[in-house]
């Protein structure tokens, strides 16, 4: 187990609330548009490929897979920043690979959510690891 | 309307300061400003139109112009990063050509290394309103892993080396033997290059530029104006400007806004990569270089690698001399921001006052190129066809 950066807790809106009441409840929600049927992320009201305002949230399963990522290596505790590609859509969210032998990371990875505590009384945030951990 | 002949650009002046401890920002801009003035035989009362972008301080254009004491009839901050100031150079032509102005100022200027900046390592903190913040700023974003990601897609679909990347920072390091003002002026190798630590992997220290402070200037003028000037001329061929995000998750590393910029540019100008005797291409990384020159059509999508191995990017060696001053890998990355000396060094290019060592025989087509903000995230790409008269 890699020893863990302190978390910023991430900013909340009205707007992304409900994704936030997700997490908390241990859900990864991913907002789609009922015009255009496509899901997008992050989150936003009004749909950034059609521009309808009629969104979303539905939960996701949580798996992935790895479409980029790095270690920071030179960072007082290293970690692995990556894209991952939400199973079932073609979107990509940016994240943090943890729980994980950052010398085994590849492209491609099966990676499931987990949830990564932050500061203060913030929500956690949605994290990956290995999907066979 | 195209802008094609319709602007030169008459004076340019890199700060030679690369840590300004002292001096104030607005100074730093006042100083390269009336550096490319007196490089082009002008003063700041033949000044009609100033261009910046959100390095100026205060109320950006405002307050300098109030500092400056210059009397405009045109201003544009249009703010896309480091790119902003090569396309400045296109919206000066535009104003040009629309009778806004005659002689237009564009000015950068940056204090990152005397501040103490951690420019590529420490995560940007855009504020609470920034749209992404909640969902990027929590995993540590910074500029060099935003990069690295970049790179690690560009090998895995490619086939790219850290090698083939190595190779773009030893063109540069051979230039910048040769500049007195750059920061890195020692001559590196490949095997230097990948042994350098570790930062972001796949990049290496050596694969990242140079923290630095300083600035530059340009002046862009109307035909008529430049007619009646003894320094050589510039004339504004082509530009392209376009931006690229997330596209709503559809995330793509490979490719840049200069896919979009390069083409735009390239047909306006009506001229081809192959023309192109010299090119400036904006290097925070060496990795920015190779999806760049892929962008805009030097070669292939996917093989930068193997464009850029074997000094092909060296003056005098290979077959597209690049970033003649160092660049930002070795010379200097003003205000974190490095389209602005890309231009200048084009325009040195094209006036045959590159440093001798360097200088492309008969360089009369140049292409200068920029992207400002991250190609892991969000960012806008400019680029320039200039020629010589």
């Amino acid at each position: 187990m890699t020893e863990q950066r302190t978390i910023p807790a991430p900013h909340i809106e009205e707007e992304t609330r409900p994704f936030w009441d997700g997490i908390r409840d241990g859900k990864l929600l991913v907002k789609y548009c009922r015009s255009c049927e496509a899901p997008h992320y992050y989150p936003r009201s009004i749909c950034p490929h059609c521009g309808s305002d009629d969104t979303y949230f539905k939960e996701s399963d949580g798996r992935a897979h790895i479409y980029s990522f790095s270690v920071f290596r030179a960072a007082p505790i290293p970690y692995a920043i990556a894209y991952v590609t939400l199973a079932g859509t073609d979107i990509r969210m940016m994240t943090n690979i943890v729980n994980c032998d950052f010398d085994a990371l590849e492209i491609d990875q099966e990676v499931k959510v987990c949830f990564a505590e932050t500061e203060g009384d913030g929500p956690p945030v949605p994290m990956f690891e290995p999907a066979g951990n | 309307m195209t802008i094609k002949g319709k602007a030169y650009i008459v004076g340019a002046y890199e700060h030679p300061t690369r840590k300004a401890v002292g001096k104030s920002l607005a100074q730093l801009h006042a100083e390269v400003a009336k550096g490319a003035l007196e490089d082009a035989g002008l003063t700041k009362d033949d000044v009609d139109g100033y261009f910046c972008a959100g390095d100026a301080p205060g109320l950006g254009g405002l307050s300098m112009i109030d500092y400056m004491g210059l009397k405009l009839r045109h201003i544009d901050t249009t703010e896309t990063g480091g790119s902003s100031y090569v396309i400045h150079v296109a919206h000066a032509a535009q104003a040009i050509a629309e009778g806004k102005c005659k002689v237009a100022l564009i000015t950068l200027a940056g204090k990152p290394r005397s501040s103490g900046e951690a420019t590529g390592t420490k995560p940007r903190n855009y504020g609470i309103d920034s749209p992404d913040v909640a969902f990027e700023l929590p995993f540590a974003p910074t500029i060099v892993n935003n990069y690295a990601m970049c790179a690690r897609r560009h090998m895995h679909e490619f086939g790219t080396t850290s090698e083939q990347l190595a190779w773009i920072k030893v063109a540069a390091s051979h230039h910048a033997q040769h500049n007195p003002n750059a920061m890195l002026q020692k001559v590196v190798t490949v095997d230097e290059v990948v042994n350098s630590p570790m930062i972001a992997d796949p990049l290496h220290r050596l694969d990242c530029c140079v923290i630095s402070d300083g600035g530059g200037a340009l002046v862009v003028v109307a035909p008529e104006v430049a007619a009646e000037l003894n320094r050589p001329k510039v004339r504004i061929m082509g530009a392209g400007e376009a931006p690229k995000h997330q596209m709503g998750g559809h995330v793509d590393l490979t490719y840049s806004a200069g896919a979009f910029s390069g083409p735009a540019a390239f047909a306006e100008a009506g001229v081809k990569p192959s023309d192109i005797k010299y090119a400036s291409i904006y290097d925070s990384f060496t990795i920015t270089v190779l999806i760049q020159l892929e962008d805009l059509g030097f070669c292939a999508k996917g093989d930068g690698g193997k464009f850029v191995a074997d000094g092909n990017l060296i003056s005098g060696v290979g077959k597209l001399p690049f970033n003649t001053d160092g660049g930002g890998l070795c010379n200097n990355h003003p205000g974190n921001r490095g389209g602005m000396t890309k231009v200048i060094e084009a325009v040195r290019q094209l006036r045959g006052e590159a440093h001798p060592a360097v200088q492309v025989a008969n360089c009369d087509l140049a292409v200068a190129h920029g992207t400002g903000g991250s190609l892991g995230t969000r960012h806008a790409a400019g680029t320039l066809i200039l020629e010589r008269v």
